[in-house]
C-alpha cells in the first residue's frame, strides 16, 4: 500500500493562537482514517488546509503527488469533502443543488446526469429529489451534503464530523454509506469526536488533542498503550457530586485514571474486579447512590483518558 | 468562462425563488407606479384597450401652408380614433371650454405662423430676406386631463420639430411631412419652393426658429405620459434594490458555507467573482425587462425605440452592478450590505429623480444626481420616450458604462484587501 496524503509538519495558527501545532501524518490508499478528538482540538482546521481552502502557516501536505500550497488545483480535482456545516443552496432541489456542484466539478452532460441519478440513489434521496432543501430534515440535509462531496468519484474523501446533531436512524444510514464508500476503493479522512464511530469505521486512528496529535495507529495498537487497563462506568445520581467522587476515587490502590462527565465517572483499572469494592465503598461513604456500573474492555475513551487525563466528550 | 456562466444562472435562480426579493424586485415597482399613474391622473381618460376620443380644439388663424399642415393632421384618419377634433374660431371661447372641462386641449396657431417661419415670395420681392420671430404655437392644456393634453401637445411637438428640422434641411423636411401624411405632394412643392430660397439665404441653422408655449389653465407643466417617466423611475429604483441582494447573497455564501465550498472545487477565485457579478447582472436585467414588458403589456406604455431601450437596459444594469459590488466590498456582513442597500435605493430613488423630476430640484440635488444610475438612465428613458433612438443616447450610456467600470476597479481591489475567506 502506498500513502495517497502525506502530511508534514503542517501548522495553522490564528494570529497568536495555535490551532494546529506541526502535525504530521500519513493515510494510506484504500484505508478510512478517522482523526478523534474533542471539540476545538484542530479537526477542522487541519481538514480546511488539507482541502487547499485555508494557507497552512508552515508545513506542507502532498495529496496524490500533488502539493497542497504549490498546486492546489491539482489536489482539488483529486479530494472531495464534506464540510461539517452544511453548505448547500436551501432554495435549490437536492437534484438542482447536485447539477450545480457537479457542473463546479467539471461534469457535463450525460454523464453530470447519470452520476446526479447514481448519486441520489446512493444516500436515498431518489423519491425526494425535486423537493427543496429547505423543506428537509437535517438528516436528509446531511446525506446531501455528503452527496455533493462524492459526485466527482474522488480518490480522497474528506467527511468533518457528518453525523453531528442528527436522529440515530440517519446516523446509522450515513456510516452505512462510509462503509459502502470505502468498500468500493475510496479512501476516507473522516473526523468525529464520538469514539463509537472512529471503532467501528477506521483501520487507523488519529487521536488529536489542543492542535497535537497525541497518538495514532490501529485500535488494537493505540489500546495496547494503556495495557490491558479495563474501564468501570459508573451511572450515579442526578444530583450526586461526581466530580468530587471522581477525585477520590483516583487515590484507590489500582486506579490510573477516574473522570466525571455528567452522571458518569470512568475509572480506568488494570483489573475492574479488584478495585469495584474499593469504588462501591468509597461511594458510599460520600452518600452518593450508584444506580448502575457497566465494565468495558479497553477502548479509544480509555485511552484518550489515559493520554489527557480527560474525557473525550467534556 | 462557462463556470463563471452557469453560477450567475444559480444566482437568478435562487433571487427568482426567493419571495421576499421578488417583492422588491418586480411587486413594488410595479405597484408603485400603477399608484403614481393614477395619482397623476395617468389612468382616468382611458378605456381599458388605451387612449381613445381625445377632445381638442383647433384655432387656426394662420390659415397658411404650415397652419393648415397641422390642422391636417388632427383631422388626419390616421389619429380619427384616438382624437376628436373641433374647429374653433375664438380662442377666448375655445380656452374658456377647457376651463369647463369640455376638452383636454386647445390648440392655437396664431396668425403669420407660416409667414414666420417660410419666407413668402413677396419678402423677396421687396427684398425683405430676414425670416420674422418665429409666432408661438399654444398649446392650452386641461390639467384635469394631463394626459390627453399630453398626446395634444406631443402632437404639436413631433410636428414643429419636423418644420424646425425642415428649416435646417430643407428637403428631409419636407419628404417626412410627406411622408407621414401630414402633407399633400402639392403642399409639399409649394413649401419647398419657399423653403430652399428662404432657408438657405436667410435662417441661420442653430437658430431655435419655432418655439411651443405651452401652458395649463393652473400653470403647471405637461407632460406627455406621465407614465413614460414613473415606470423607469420606479424600476431603477429597485434595481438598486436587486444589485445590492446580490451582492449581498456573496456575503452570504461565505456565512453558509457554500463559498468555501466553491473554493475548494476545482474553480478558481475569479471565476466565482465574477459568475456573482453576472448573476447580479442577469438578475437586475431580467427585472428590468419584465418590468418594462409588463407596462407595455398592461398600460401600452411605449418605451420607444427597442434597440435603444435594450441598450439602454443594459447599461443601467451594468453602472448599478457596480454599485452593488461596491457596496459589498466595503461592507463586513451580508446584513450591513442589506442595510446600505436599502439605504442607497431610497436615496439615489429620490436624488436620482425617481420621485420629483430633477429639474424641480436644487441644484447641488442636480449635480449629486450625476453619480447615480437612476438620474443617467431615467434621462435616456426620457429621451427614448420622446422619439429618441440609439443615437441620442451616447451620453448617458457611456456615463453609465464608466460608472459601472470605476466601480468595478475599486471592488475588486477593496475585495483582494479583504479576504473573501479566513485565510
Ligand atoms: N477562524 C478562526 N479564528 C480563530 N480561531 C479559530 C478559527 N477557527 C477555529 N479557531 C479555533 O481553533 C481551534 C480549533 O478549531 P477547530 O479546528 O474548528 O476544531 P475542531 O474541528 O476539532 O472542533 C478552536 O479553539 C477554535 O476556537
Ligand atoms: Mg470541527
Amino acid at each position: 500500500m502506498s500513502a495517497i496524503l502525506q502530511v508534514q509538519n503542517l501548522v495553522k495558527n490564528y494570529g497568536d493562537f495555535k490551532a494546529v501545532k506541526g502535525v504530521s501524518f500519513d493515510i494510506e490508499e484504500g484505508e478510512i482514517f478517522s482523526l478523534l478528538g474533542p471539540n476545538g482540538a484542530g479537526k477542522t482546521t487541519t481538514i480546511s488546509m488539507l482541502s487547499t481552502l485555508y494557507t497552512p502557516t508552515s508545513g506542507d501536505a502532498i495529496i496524490g503527488g500533488h502539493s497542497i500550497t504549490k498546486d492546489p488545483m491539482g489536489v482539488r480535482g483529486i479530494i472531495g469533502i464534506v464540510p461539517q456545516d452544511l453548505a448547500l443552496y436551501e432554495d435549490l432541489t437536492a437534484r438542482e443543488n447536485l447539477i450545480f456542484w457537479g457542473q463546479m466539478y467539471n461534469l457535463s452532460g450525460k454523464s453530470l446526469t447519470t452520476r446526479v441519478d447514481e448519486v441520489l440513489e446512493q444516500i436515498g434521496l431518489t423519491d425526494k429529489a425535486k423537493d427543496r432543501v429547505k423543506t428537509y430534515s437535517g438528516g436528509m440535509k446531511r446525506r446531501v451534503n455528503i452527496g455533493v462531496g462524492l459526485l466527482h468519484k474522488p480518490r480522497l474523501l474528506f467527511m468533518d464530523e457528518p453525523t453531528v446533531g442528527i436522529d440515530p436512524q440517519s446516523r446509522r444510514a450515513i456510516l452505512d454509506t462510509v462503509k459502502d464508500l470505502n468498500k468500493q476503493g475510496m479512501t476516507l479522512l473522516y473526523t468525529t469526536h464520538y469514539m463509537e464511530e472512529a471503532e467501528e469505521l477506521s483501520n487507523r486512528v488519529g487521536i488529536f488533542d489542543h492542535g497535537e496529535m497525541i497518538a495514532i495507529g490501529t485500535q488494537k495498537e493505540l489500546t495496547q498503550q494503556v495495557g490491558e487497563a479495563e474501564t468501570l462506568i459508573l451511572h450515579v445520581g442526578e444530583n450526586d457530586d461526581s466530580e468530587a467522587l471522581a477525585k477520590t476515587l483516583k487515590d484507590i490502590q489500582g486506579v490510573q485514571q477516574a473522570t466525571a462527565v455528567d452522571h458518569e465517572v470512568s475509572v480506568v483499572c488494570a483489573e475492574a474486579e479488584e478495585v469495584l469494592a474499593a469504588v462501591v465503598t468509597k461511594a458510599n461513604d460520600r452518600g452518593i447512590k450508584i444506580r448502575s456500573i457497566d465494565i468495558r474492555e479497553p477502548n479509544l475513551e480509555a485511552v484518550f483518558l489515559h493520554l489527557t487525563g480527560r474525557a473525550l466528550r467534556d | 468562462m462557462l463556470k463563471t456562466f452557469l453560477i450567475g444562472i444559480k444566482d437568478v435562480r435562487l433571487a427568482f425563488r426567493d419571495r421576499a426579493a421578488l417583492i422588491l424586485m418586480l411587486a413594488a415597482p410595479f405597484v408603485l407606479t400603477v399608484g403614481l399613474g393614477l395619482v397623476t391622473g395617468r389612468f382616468s381618460s382611458k378605456t381599458s384597450s388605451g387612449i381613445s376620443d381625445i377632445p381638442v380644439i383647433i384655432v387656426n388663424l394662420d390659415n397658411g401652408q404650415l397652419g393648415n399642415a397641422l390642422a391636417d393632421v388632427f383631422n388626419s384618419a390616421d389619429l380619427a380614433d384616438l382624437l376628436e377634433p373641433a374647429i374653433g374660431s375664438d380662442p377666448e371661447a375655445a380656452r374658456k371650454s377647457i376651463d369647463e372641462d369640455k376638452a383636454a386641449a386647445v390648440v392655437i396657431i396664431p396668425e403669420g405662423f407660416t409667414k414666420s417661419i417660410i419666407p413668402q415670395q413677396s419678402d423677396f420681392a421687396n427684398g425683405n430676406v430676414v425670416a420674422a420671430d418665429p409666432v408661438k404655437i399654444e398649446v392650452y392644456a386641461n390639467p384635469s386631463r394631463s394626459t390627453g393634453a399630453g398626446i395634444v401637445k406631443a402632437i404639436v411637438d413631433e410636428f414643429l420639430s419636423r418644420v424646425e428640422e425642415g428649416r435646417v434641411s430643407e428637403t428631409t423636411s419636407i419628404e417626412q411631412l410627406m411622408f407621414s401624411g401630414r402633407i399633400t405632394p402639392q403642399q409639399a412643392l409649394a413649401i419647398g419652393s419657399a423653403m430652399s430660397e428662404g432657408i438657405e439665404t436667410t435662417a441661420p441653422a442653430s437658430t431655435l426658429a419655432v418655439k411651443i408655449n405651452s401652458s395649463t389653465a393652473n400653470g403647471d407643466a405637461v407632460k406627455f405620459d406621465a407614465l413614460a417617466y414613473i415606470a423607469p423611475a420606479m424600476a431603477l429604483m429597485f434595481l438598486m434594490y436587486t444589485v445590492s441582494y446580490g451582492g449581498r447573497s456573496i456575503l452570504a455564501e461565505r456565512a453558509q458555507g457554500t463559498l468555501p465550498r466553491l473554493l475548494v472545487s476545482p474553480t478558481n477565485s475569479a471565476q466565482i467573482l465574477g459568475g456573482k457579478v453576472f448573476g447580479i447582472f442577469l438578475t437586475g436585467a431580467a427585472q428590468m425587462l419584465i418590468l418594462i414588458g409588463a407596462s407595455s403589456l398592461f398600460f401600452q406604455l411605449k418605451w420607444g425605440d427597442t434597440l435603444g431601450v435594450i441598450v439602454l437596459v443594459l447599461a443601467a444594469v451594468f453602472g448599478a452592478t457596480g454599485w452593488g459590488m461596491f457596496i459589498t466590498a466595503i461592507a463586513r456582513t451580508s446584513a450591513q450590505v442589506a442595510n446600505i442597500g436599502m439605504s442607497i435605493t431610497l436615496i439615489f430613488g429620490i436624488m436620482g429623480g425617481s420621485f420629483i423630476n430633477l429639474e424641480q430640484l436644487p441644484f447641488f440635488v442636480q449635480t449629486f444626481s450625476k453619480i447615480t444610475p437612476n438620474a443617467w438612465a431615467l434621462d435616456g428613458f426620457t429621451t427614448l420616450g420622446l422619439g429618441g433612438t440609439l443615437t441620442d443616447l451616447s451620453a448617458p450610456v457611456i456615463a453609465l458604462l464608466s460608472m459601472g467600470s470605476i466601480l468595478f476597479l475599486v471592488s475588486v481591489v477593496l475585495f483582494g484587501k479583504k479576504n473573501l475567506v479566513q485565510k
